[in-house]
């Protein structure tokens, strides 16, 4: 596959692995929080990490829109199915996460409930169009990448006339929520959590462009490298972080300029800008009440929110009682530090999102951490730092 | 990060405005109702049914010389 | 053509459908299962006209098994739940080592379902189990109300014999013991999800739905040695090396590089987010043999045509633990860990 291959090329890896290992001051540690799930995906399934060396450890960061959904939401879309008999559609990241009363999308559709996972907002549409009589609503999760599909299937929703169209809106904002990471008190403060520098996230950059990250990096005063997906953008914008740490900058650097510009998609923000706004609050799972940092559909388009169709109330859910998500997600916990995990919490019984999702720590820790081979045990112990 | 491929635009259909592109061997109809100036030839990132962005050719390749190049050993060339 | 002339009137299959009738076991069963299966399944042990089937068997020692195959859709590329089901059953007869000698079919099909269609699937059981040389001689049928099946639903068991000095089991693998696959991965459920309805795309992909019995017969003739034998259906790969990791109480230790993965399918699994080491696959096998046997084994699949791009993957190892560890394409290591509940196709 063109474009996707030559990143992956393990060659290339080695040298660049080298290249780390030599620039990488020994006197300090470079811990870099690379905030979608995405980069944390390529991370384990190529083993990334084992091409670091010691010092240089990955923070797994909140940047997966499975898991920073509050359970209250899911149990509203369960809701929308159950009771207001809605044919709900949603991607299929969210069908197994479990809401309250261990719930969940999937096991709601194996009760009855008419719930439908799709690949696209536009399958969702077809659906509208092709049973006029029932409502359709659409479960909207992702950051500002998956927020542009939303946005064009409103207006094409309006434009159609569709009747019996609406989206229960979850979109989230990259720099607030990593803002809101910056400014805790862990980080700020107490420095209990180390975060040196980030990764930025590939395809939310795509839309956005890199412009959004410069007063986070300024204020802040960490390096932000906005990296490509593939396994040797992750190792070179990682450099490239290093670099800027060697150097004492905090700018923004652009590793994925092949498709990330500083302007973004303007058309794109565009219709997002026009069909939707900022909510003054949303409550993130694990980091709270985050302002300025989720869309609402706008009352121009209020036909087309299902919560102004369907009065939905969303209630504050508390996590499990022991579930150590909030704090995981945050990078002040690791899984271990949770007393469910691993006991009864597995991936084939999560109580948390960050065990359910293929990218939350607890479940890359689960297939990564119980990995020991004899003389290769520090293995391991990478495992452990690189999901701190 | 979300999951989001290039892929090449085979075909456009403006009155829709959607696309057929293909990944590899695999073909996929898709919305390109977020780009403008798209042509048959052109690599666009997927994501969820939609394309996001144009990808450069140009600056894909200079990517690939800016890793290569960070992958070198500024001692080797003084190695015996 | 005796059989027919009992009924007044021929079933209409070009444009008729099951009704509830077809299942009461009366007279509109009975031309059911002659006019569809018997007709499409003929053979001498079902012409006997019994509830069940009588027939001798060789010497040795007798292997049963049976599988439920609820698919959907029924049709795909390369296949349909007919031929599926006998390949299916003949596969895990095989897998113990057995000669398949007959198979049983039972089928529950759903009110209102396409006659056409069901003498198009009960047509390609019978071409399939033709080929096979394995029959099927006795079955059953019964009809659920509208709403209360997936179309058709069929059971098959099957019988078979194992040679004598064979012993071959997921207990057995060694440390030592080579891992060797018999082709690429991810063709069936690559073909399954191109037809799903909300997950379409062109594709060229065909399931790879094979009866694997004849290989397994020339392998075990070359190599009696053979330890273990199995086919990744459901689950894929992944999840069938951990089951034989798991029963054996060994680890593994494959390579990327030498696991086949078809360009189609692997473009495919990108699109969707989908591991290709966890889809499932029809029609390939895994063999773990001896090392010092291993290349005449690898020889004797490559010679036969559902063996041709057959590759040793890996290594058994000793491991309490009994992980499956894999070096990867870019020169890392990753654990291939047992998939949790089905795989679904992700946006992030």
């Amino acid at each position: 596959m063109k474009y996707v291959d030559e990143y992956r090329d393990g060659g290339l890896a080695r040298k660049l692995a080298a290249t780390i290992s030599r620039e990488a001051n020994t006197g300090r540690t470079y811990n870099i929080m690379e905030f979608c799930g995405g980069h944390t995906h390529a991370i384990f399934r190529y083993g990334v990490q084992d091409l670091m060396p010691e010092n240089v450890r990955f923070v797994h960061g909140p940047g997966c829109p499975v898991c920073v959904l509050p359970i209250g939401r899911i149990d509203n879309a369960i809701e929308l199915a159950e009771k207001h008999g809605a044919i709900v559609c949603s991607y299929g990241d969210m069908m197994r996460v479990p809401a309250s009363e261990r719930r969940s999308l999937i096991k709601a559709k194996a009760e009855g409930a008419d719930i439908r996972m799709v690949y696209s907002i536009r399958d969702a549409l077809k659906i509208a169009r092709e049973t006029p009589d029932r409502e359709v609503v659409f479960f909207a999760i992702g950051f500002e990448t998956t927020t542009p599909p939303t946005a064009v299937a409103i207006k094409e929703a309006r434009a159609a006339r569709l009747k019996n169209f609406s989206i229960f809106c979850n979109h989230v904002l990259t720099p607030a929520a990593v803002a809101h990471i910056l400014s805790s008190p862990e980080v700020k403060d107490h420095r209990t959590v180390a975060i040196d520098g980030f990764l930025g996230p590939s395809h939310v950059s795509s839309v956005i462009g890199s412009r959004p990250y410069e007063a986070a990096a300024r204020d802040f005063q960490r390096p932000v490298v906005i990296a490509g997906f593939e396994p040797l953008d992750v190792m070179q914008a990682t450099l490239m972080v290093i670099r800027q740490l060697n150097e004492g900058r905090y700018e923004v650097e652009n590793e994925y300029f092949r498709v990330v510009t500083r302007d973004g998609n303007r058309k794109a923000q565009a219709l997002v800008a026009e069909v939707l706004e900022l909510r003054e609050t949303f409550e993130w799972r694990g980091l709270g009440e985050v302002p300025l940092s989720a869309l609402r559909i706008r009352d121009a388009y209020a036909e087309f929110d299902a919560e102004e169709r369907f009065s939905i109330a969303t209630r504050k859910v508390k996590d499990a009682k022991s579930c150590e998500c909030p704090s995981i997600l945050r990078g002040a916990k690791r899984p271990t530090d949770c007393k469910l995990f691993g006991r009864t919490c597995t991936p084939e019984n999560p109580i948390g999102s960050c065990m359910v999702s293929s990218e939350g720590a607890c479940a890359a820790y689960w297939t990564y951490g119980r990995f020991r081979f004899g003389t290769e045990g520090r293995a391991l112990d990478r495992a452990k730092e690189a999901v701190q | 990060m979300c999951l989001a491929l290039p892929a090449e635009v085979v075909s456009i259909d403006r009155a829709n405005d959607t696309a057929i592109v293909t990944l590899g061997p695999v073909k996929k109809e898709i919305s390109i109702a977020l780009l403008d100036d798209l042509a048959p030839g052109d690599f666009v990132l997927v994501h969820v049914g939609f394309a996001l962005h144009k990808l450069s050719p140009e600056e894909a390749e200079r990517t690939l010389a800016l890793i290569r190049q960070s992958g070198e050993d500024p001692l080797e060339e003084f190695a015996a | 053509m005796t059989l027919m002339s009992r009924f007044s009137s021929r079933l209409d299959v070009t444009s008729g459908t099951i009704d509830m009738t077809h299942g009461s076991g009366g007279r509109a069963t009975a031309q059911l299962v002659s006019e569809v299966f018997a007709r499409h399944f003929d053979n001498p042990i079902l012409a006997a006209g019994n509830d069940g089937a009588a027939f001798d068997v060789p010497a040795g020692r007798l292997v049963m098994s049976t599988d439920g195959h609820v698919i959907s859709p029924l049709f795909f590329p390369g296949g349909n739940i007919g031929c599926l089901a006998v390949h299916g059953t003949i596969n895990d007869v095989a897998m113990l080592g057995a000669r398949p000698l007959h198979l049983a079919a039972g089928f529950i099909i759903e009110e209102g379902f396409p006659l056409a269609d069901l003498d198009k699937i009960a047509a390609s059981m019978a071409a399939a189990a033709q080929e096979a040389g394995v029959p099927i001689v006795t079955g059953d049928t019964k009809v659920v109300e509208k709403g209360k099946g997936d179309g058709v639903f069929i059971t098959t068991s099957g019988v078979g014999i194992v040679p004598p000095g064979i012993d071959i089991s997921g207990a057995n693998a060694q440390p030592g013991d080579k891992i060797i696959l018999s082709g690429s991965i991810g063709d069936h459920g690559i073909a399954i999800l191109s037809k799903r309805a909300n997950l379409e795309f062109d594709t060229e992909i065909k399931s790879d739905t094979a009866a694997l019995h004849e290989l397994v017969a020339h392998m075990i003739a070359q190599v009696p040695q053979i330890h273990c034998l199995r086919d990744p259906t459901r689950g894929g790969l992944g999840t069938t090396l951990n089951e034989l990791a798991q029963q054996s109480r060994v680890g593994m230790r494959l390579r990327e590089a030498a696991i086949a993965i078809k360009n189609d399918v692997r473009a495919a699994c990108e699109l969707l987010g989908l591991d290709p080491l966890y889809i499932a696959n029809e029609g390939k096998l895994i063999a773990i043999c001896p090392a010092e046997h291993a290349d005449r084994l690898l020889a004797a699949m490559r010679a036969h045509p559902l063996g041709r791009e057959a590759e040793i993957i890996g290594d058994v190892v000793a491991d309490s633990n009994a992980f499956v560890q894999m070096e990867t394409h870019f020169g890392g290591n990753r654990i291939i860990d047992w998939l949790s509940g089905e795989q679904l196709p992700r946006i992030c």
